[in-house]
């Protein structure tokens, strides 16, 4: 009965997209309706309550891609309410390949076949609405010294629209690239993100996603990674903006000695809820995985840190840790941690934790004794608290960037 | 006049009376050492008079060069010029020393109404106090007193003394828990700060390290209460005999 905010949009879209996914949204659209949606008795969604974005009637988004300027010091892509808009520059040589799907003239046969559409009904729901979105392929052997970094940005007009962003990114063997995603916007809308990432044998991917949607946004995002042997992928997933927020991360080992690295940092104040769903399943032996989590929540906030960790029967000599830590900045802001090992091989190495503090009157104290006024030594502790995060990012621009909106 | 006066000061941490009517008047470029035995209420005093709120002021004013100190908030006092030598530093992961003390400097500067200091102009006045004080290269990069040993956090109050200059300075239990190389370490820093526009406040519960840091007048606590105040040499006494002689003499 909900589903139909999204369901009575398909004819409407399908006229003014492009038949070349038409496929793809169909089998999108038969997965979507076969699927349920999740309610907070569903044992994956158990802290979250979507119906504030069910009940909203949305419409699909306006094209008005060429009223946002981009400008950017290295090679970006920008996506305006979810189609393209402009790139800068044009073209990076023959190093990596970046653009629009909708203009890709490369065949991207992993598109769709990464994120399964039966992980969750928004990703079969993304691929229901399946027309553009960004790609990025890097061949063999190439090294992209300069990050790439791809821009969701929804400019709304009037009602809200429910937007599906899509990401491919293909990085082949002993190839290493770095990409941000960016999303943002400025009024009420629904960003359905996917991004599917498919890192080749022995190749390094730095990945950054910076959620900083308008504060009356829902986002939902599902970020699926895939490894092949002896890789290394790497995310910081940062969310600072959106009313109502899930963030999904799937990794799956696909070969052996592949190394993956989630860490995520969450601020929330406010109303705001912030949602974060992990899964790494180590389908193969030695692989090792890490993933920190921080969040800092004021107000009256929701924090949620679900945490799954599949070892599967074959895959020995595993090393898993998972950490999940938070600071609370108020008596009304709410946390629910849940980490979750299911372990099928005996010969593993795994471990999680959790822990949830307050600032330290003492460590107050001392910077307010050094003539710090007291709302500057919140500030600063709280963003002592999240460098631990924000120090891993290789970006200095990023870091600079993170640093001004914690400490500000 | 007096830079310091200390008038009846009475107060109390959960409901315990703690400082019971002290007394005692500083001026710019005296040392003065207050001593006592444990719980004598020394930390009490050197929390009181920078504004730690785990204790309540209930008798008595404390005026800071003519100012009521008790009104003013921890940093209020700190961009005044009172500077506290904790017993027990603070650690701060995640927040570098160049971080926290060019914070530190801006936001007394700014209570002064000075401008603030850009990174260059703050690393050339840090460098030159590094300097003077040997604090080793890497303290800036590091973070605030992680991972540093007993002598290097006490080294590196001192050190944040010497870049804030204050006019005040309280030294709480400077010399606790150092060997006697780093405790001479730390007293050479702390000389090197004395001038007859700052005054300093030495607390500590033993006379070695009034060998190194020569106080003007030496004042024992014992009870809440200043019971005996004298010239340098009484803390020799105090060493001789302990404190027991002197703790009979206080009044019920």
């Amino acid at each position: 009965m909900e589903k139909t905010t999204f369901t009575k949009l398909f004819t409407p879209f399908d006229n003014q997209a492009d038949a070349r996914f038409a496929q793809l949204r169909q089998s999108g659209r038969e997965c979507f309706g076969a699927a349920a949606l999740p309610t907070t008795r569903t044992e994956d969604w158990r802290f979250t309550n979507i119906s504030p974005i069910t009940a909203t009637p949305f419409t699909l988004a306006n094209n008005v891609h060429a009223r946002v300027k981009l400008d950017s010091d290295h090679p970006t892509v920008l996506f305006v309410n979810g189609r393209f808009a402009k790139q800068a520059p044009e073209s990076i040589g023959a190093s990596a390949e970046i653009g629009s799907l909708a203009r890709a003239t490369t065949k991207l046969s992993q598109l769709a076949r990464i994120a399964s559409d039966r992980d969750s009904p928004f990703t079969s729901l993304n691929t229901s609405f399946l027309n553009d979105g960004a790609y990025v392929v890097v061949p063999d052997g190439n090294v992209i010294a300069t990050p790439i970094e791809i821009r969701f940005h929804s400019l709304v007009e009037g009602n809200a629209p429910a937007i599906h962003p899509r990401t491919l990114v293909v990085v082949g063997k002993n190839a290493c690239v770095t990409i941000v995603e960016r999303y943002s916007g400025n009024a009420a809308y629904f960003t359905n993100a996917v991004t599917e990432i498919a890192v080749g044998e022995g190749a390094v991917v730095d990945h950054v996603k910076i959620q900083d949607e308008s504060t009356t946004a829902y986002h939902i995002a599902h970020t699926a990674v895939v490894m092949g042997a002896r890789s290394n992928f790497t995310t910081h997933y940062v969310s600072l903006g959106g009313a109502l927020v899930r963030n999904e991360v799937r990794v799956r080992f696909d070969g052996e000695h592949a190394e993956a690295t989630v860490n995520g940092l969450y601020l929330a104040s406010g109303t705001q809820h912030i949602d974060n769903f992990t899964l790494i399943d180590h389908a193969q032996p030695n692989c090792a995985s890490h993933e920190l989590y921080k969040g800092i929540l004021d107000g009256k906030s929701h924090g949620v840190f679900n945490g799954k960790i599949f070892v599967r029967k074959d895959a020995q000599k595993t090393d898993a840790k998972q950490t999940n830590k938070v600071l609370l900045l108020s008596d009304d802001a709410t946390i629910n941690t849940k980490p979750q090992l299911e372990i099928f091989a005996d010969d593993v190495k795994c471990t999680h934790g959790a822990t949830v503090g307050q600032l330290d009157p003492l460590q107050l104290f001392y910077l307010q004794s050094r003539g710090i006024p007291l709302d500057q030594a919140r500030r600063l502790l709280t963003f002592a608290f999240a460098n631990d995060i924000v120090g891993r990012l290789k970006i200095e621009a990023l870091r600079d960037e993170l640093e001004q909106r914690i400490v500000r | 006049m007096n830079m310091l006066t200390i008038k009846n000061l009475h107060a109390r941490v959960a409901d315990k009376d703690i400082l019971r009517g002290i007394n005692l008047d500083v001026k710019a470029g005296e040392v003065h050492a207050i001593m006592g035995p444990n719980g004598s209420g020394k930390s009490t005093l050197a929390g009181v008079l920078t504004g730690k709120d785990a204790f309540e002021v209930t008798q008595g004013e404390v005026l800071f060069e003519g100012k009521n100190l008790l009104d003013m908030d921890p940093e209020e006092r700190a961009g005044e010029g009172i500077f506290l030598a904790f017993q027990y530093p603070v650690e701060i992961p995640g927040v570098t020393n160049s971080y926290f003390l060019r914070a530190s400097v801006n936001a007394v500067r700014k209570h002064r109404g000075e401008p603030e200091l850009d990174a260059a102009a703050f690393l050339k006045i840090v460098k030159q106090k590094m300097k003077i004080l040997h604090m080793p290269e890497d303290l800036l990069k590091r973070n605030v007193n992680e991972g540093f040993s007993g002598g290097e956090k006490k080294r590196n109050e001192i050190f944040q003394m010497a870049v804030l200059e204050p006019r005040l300075a309280i030294l709480d239990e400077t010399d606790s828990g150092l060997d006697i190389d780093a405790m001479k370490a730390v007293a050479e820093g702390v000389n090197a700060l004395r001038s007859k526009d700052r005054a300093m406040i030495v607390i500590t519960h033993y006379q070695r390290l009034l060998d190194y840091i020569v106080p003007d007048y030496v004042h024992v606590l014992a009870e809440g209460r200043i019971v005996k105040s004298g010239p340098k040499e009484l803390a020799l006494e105090l060493e001789k005999h302990g404190y027991d002689p002197i703790k009979m003499t206080v009044p019920a």
